[in-house]
């Protein structure tokens, strides 16, 4: 009797383990919903950005390397004008210049937060950087255009509309990703490694350069790619100074456009289903795979520098 | 724990509550979309109509001709708006909708404020537009460097603009901005700047130009005098019905042609002296 009374409360469920398979099932279903949303996402804009070559007989090598982009009309031998390269190039150099200009400035705020001046730097410069991340992209696209612009276009001449203007506007944008990033790489650095430092003798200024920087490499570089792909997908601020010119960019001060300013532009000018809307969709396509490589790129610098420690 | 799980519960109610508030309005209701030229006038319109009559309601939202029509031929609107006539975008069958002209827009030429041009020949104007001239002082201004800036392809004003100005020749590949209030600032602030926008934007900060020594003004679209200016029209899928059969009514009645139409610079579809079809034949209505 007792016995069994003992069986029956060992044999039941507790309510902990019940807790347990509640947990379990309710973060299954969130995983799921997620993963079933972005793998629709993948199917939908690669089901739609691949008619382009498949059903309206698009030659791919043709669309990455086109220059004139104008899918309403075609060409003397009857093709349709899709060259994306235009965009691809403007894409690309917006993003790398806005990098390289922010980079240094990243690093250079990072060192001062860590290393030099913890205590101003978590109170002073934390907030202004956390501020920069929360300001819409609208309203740099604004100041872009009321500041920047005229500012380009009075120092370097032509309309202000280009490449160059873009990069600033971008250089601001991506600046508090980095950096944040890149300080969380430097505090990742063990205190040993400065204490050994100094320890041997090397200023403040050798132990920075010569053992915290190169300690973080990895981080900082994941951090740069990572304010890249962010400056890659961005679209409205880069559209309001950018000049949306689908010409091959002959220097920083010309009108020229991106892959994403292209298609806010056109989507709501185009039918579902022409061949100008599917052409965009292949832009999305791009503008998907882009920031995957980048993603790639990252997890393989995180192994390399993994290793290498 | 309990408490927050009751909280979350009692918040997710609540967004759903909300968001049936907006479906569920007690009566009828049909959805407009597409031309963001056209939205201001039929939300007027459809403001208007909800207060007059009780229970029935007019949503509309913006989005582009493009989406006007192609949501219109897939039958998930009731009304598809539209600066073009449908056979002219493609990819749009147009045999099963039907065209409901409501007004008459004018597009007009506007340049830098500081430019010192008044007129220009449409033949000036389509070169400067395909590239061929490229400085102000061939066509009567200062030696300064013409700034063109386009709106998007396929954008109903661009399309009005190239038919009536370009006449088939190609525009240079130049700027580009996808709303009207864009243009109009970056015109405003760029020397040398030149564009294009519908009567209703212009505003004091950007000047307006003849062509061909007629002034842009309603009197001569009436007349077809100024030539650039395009219906605007709202698509229905087949002949209208119900609610949808009486809004259209609505907005073609005298009261919301004389009130709403005319006081937002559209042109009254019952002001024109002519009619033009989609092939571009003018007659003169009696």
């Amino acid at each position: 009797m007792n016995n069994d009374e003992i069986r029956v409360s060992l044999l039941k469920r507790s309510r902990a383990s019940k807790n347990e398979r509640w947990g379990k099932l309710i973060s299954g279903a969130c995983i799921t919903i997620i993963i079933g949303v972005v793998v629709s996402i993948f199917y939908f804009v690669a089901s739609k950005g691949l008619a382009t070559f498949f059903e309206d007989k698009v030659n791919l090598w043709k669309f990455l390397t086109g220059t004139v982009w104008n899918p309403s009309a075609k060409d003397a031998q009857g093709n349709p004008q899709l060259g994306a390269l235009p965009m691809i190039v403007g894409s690309f150099s917006v993003t790398f210049l806005a990098a390289i200009i922010a980079t240094p400035f990243a690093i250079g705020a990072a060192v001062f937060m860590t290393e030099i001046s913890p205590r101003l730097g978590k109170k002073v410069l934390q907030p202004v950087i956390e501020l920069l991340v929360g300001i819409p992209s609208v309203v740099y696209g604004f100041i872009g255009l009321s500041v920047v612009v005229p500012f380009v276009r009075h120092l370097f001449g032509g309309s202000g509309f280009g490449i160059l203007s873009g990069t600033f506007v971008l250089f601001v944008m991506i600046l508090p990703t980095v950096t944040s990033m890149t300080v969380d790489a430097l505090n990742a650095v063990p205190r040993a490694y400065r204490e050994a430092s100094l320890a041997l003798g090397a200023t403040r200024w050798q132990t920075i350069y010569k053992v915290v920087l190169r300690a973080s490499i990895s981080g900082i570089i994941t951090a740069v790619v990572f304010g890249m792909s962010r400056a890659f997908g961005e679209a409205l601020a880069v559209q309001m100074v950018i000049g949306n010119a689908m010409l091959l960019p002959q220097n920083l001060i010309s009108p020229a456009s991106t892959l994403t300013s292209v298609l806010t532009m056109g989507m709501g000018n185009s039918v579902m289903g022409s061949l100008s809307n599917n052409a965009l969709w292949s832009l999305a396509l791009l503008l998907l795979i882009m920031p995957l490589i980048f993603n790639i790129l990252i997890r393989w610098i995180g192994k390399k520098g993994a290793m290498r420690s | 724990m309990k408490k927050k799980w009751i909280l979350f519960l009692g918040l997710t109610s609540f967004v759903f509550l909300l968001s049936s508030c907006g479906l569920k309005q007690s009566g009828q209701s049909i959805t407009a979309v597409g031309s963001s030229a056209l939205q201001p006038l039929v939300e007027a319109a459809g403001d208007r109509y909800t207060a007059e009559n009780a229970g029935e309601f007019i949503n509309v939202q913006g989005g582009g001709s493009g989406t006007g029509l192609s949501q219109i031929q897939a039958g998930s609107v009731e009304i598809g708006n539209s600066d073009l006539y449908a056979e002219q975008k493609s990819g749009i069958d147009a045999t099963h909708l039907v065209d409901h002209k409501v007004a008459v827009v004018g597009v007009t030429p506007v340049i830098n404020k500081d430019i010192p041009v008044k007129n220009l020949s449409t033949d000036q104007l389509a070169q400067i537009f395909s590239g061929d001239i490229t400085n102000w002082k061939k066509v009567g201004g200062h030696d300064q460097k013409i700034v063109i800036i386009n709106r998007a392809q396929g954008s109903g004003t661009r399309d009005t603009f190239e038919r009536w100005v370009m006449k088939g020749r190609s525009t240079m590949q130049a700027q580009e901005q996808d709303s009207t209030g864009m243009v109009r600032q970056i015109v405003a602030s760029t020397p040398g700047a030149i564009s294009y926008m519908a009567f209703p934007y212009v505003d004091k900060t950007v000047k307006t130009i003849n062509v061909d020594n007629v002034a842009p003004e309603d009197k001569n679209v009436q007349t077809n005098k100024w030539q650039i200016w395009s219906y605007e029209h709202m698509y229905t899928n087949g002949q209208p019905t119900g609610l949808t059969a009486r809004f259209m009514t609505y907005i073609l009645s005298d009261k919301i042609q004389r009130e709403i139409v005319a006081s937002m610079g559209y042109i009254p579809v019952k002001d024109m002296k002519v009619s033009r079809t989609l092939a571009g034949k003018v007659e003169a209505i009696k």
